[in-house]
């Protein structure tokens, strides 16, 4: 698997369900696709969709276990979003501290 | 996990004051680093050019959206479109959004920039190098500032 881009990530997570199941994942535990689909509101069939989805973009890992496929979120796969994100509000941060200088200076 | 930026800003001057400097070409310009050819006028775009240190050749452009003076100033753009040879104008925008409050005997400035999660994958490369250095940048910038 290849590091995940940001933009890959954001995709991946723009998605109400997707997110609904990274919040599942989220307690660290893998869970199998029945299991997750139980408290999901969409079928089976798309929730495997979904759980591959974010396997692409490197959010989530798949192990077979006998019969079963388990997920289980991958959060360092977050990071690069994070930093991403970091950075822009610190250039905000970096503007709007500009922006203060002048609204508070003479003019 | 969100796509949205959020920042926010106590500034000891009126609502009408940050109006001004926030939509007014030339104040904008000032303190966002850009030189426009004309004003912001919602539903039209305004172009210009950086005029931050080592970005001079980057185009700028943004496609207002609202301006509800003075509370709300919106606008969408290319974020970091930082590659003068691609033609960026078939990407999504990601909205920007500054929002006035009345604070005290001053004004909480809010921006908000949301639309990440639409951006095309190949952006980041082109991203980041632009981020690391700007932000050093500009840090120097305000600590030159303020510190004076």
């Amino acid at each position: 698997m290849s590091a995940a881009e940001p933009a890959a990530l954001f995709g991946a997570l723009g998605d109400s369900t997707r997110l609904a199941l990274v919040s599942r994942l989220s307690g660290g535990a893998a869970r199998s696709i029945a299991s997750l689909s139980a408290d999901a509101r969409v079928s089976r069939q798309a929730v495997t969709k979904h759980l591959r989805v974010l396997e692409q973009a490197g959010l989530v890992r798949s192990a077979r276990t006998g019969r079963e496929t388990r997920f289980a979120l991958r959060p360092e796969a977050m990071a690069p979003a994070r930093d991403y994100l970091d950075s822009v509000a610190a250039q905000w941060e970096a503007a709007l501290g500009r922006l203060k200088d002048l609204v508070e200076g003479a003019d | 996990m969100t796509d949205r930026i959020e920042k926010s800003i106590v500034v000891a001057a009126p609502v009408e004051r940050v109006w001004r400097a926030l939509t007014d070409r030339e104040e904008f310009g000032a303190w966002f680093r850009v030189e426009l050819d004309g004003g912001f006028e919602p539903g039209k775009s305004t172009r210009g050019r950086m005029t931050y240190a080592g970005y001079e050749h980057l185009r700028w452009e943004a496609q207002v959206e609202r301006m509800d003076a003075p509370r709300l100033f919106s606008f969408r753009w290319h974020p970091y479109a930082i590659d003068p040879e691609v033609d960026y104008s078939s990407e999504p925008m990601t909205l920007v959004e500054f929002r006035l409050e009345a604070e005290g005997r001053g004004t909480r400035i809010t921006v908000t920039e949301s639309g990440f999660d639409a951006l095309p994958p190949h952006r980041r490369t082109e991203v980041l190098p632009m981020n690391d250095a700007g932000w050093a940048h500009q840090m120097r910038n305000i600590a030159e500032h303020v510190g004076g």
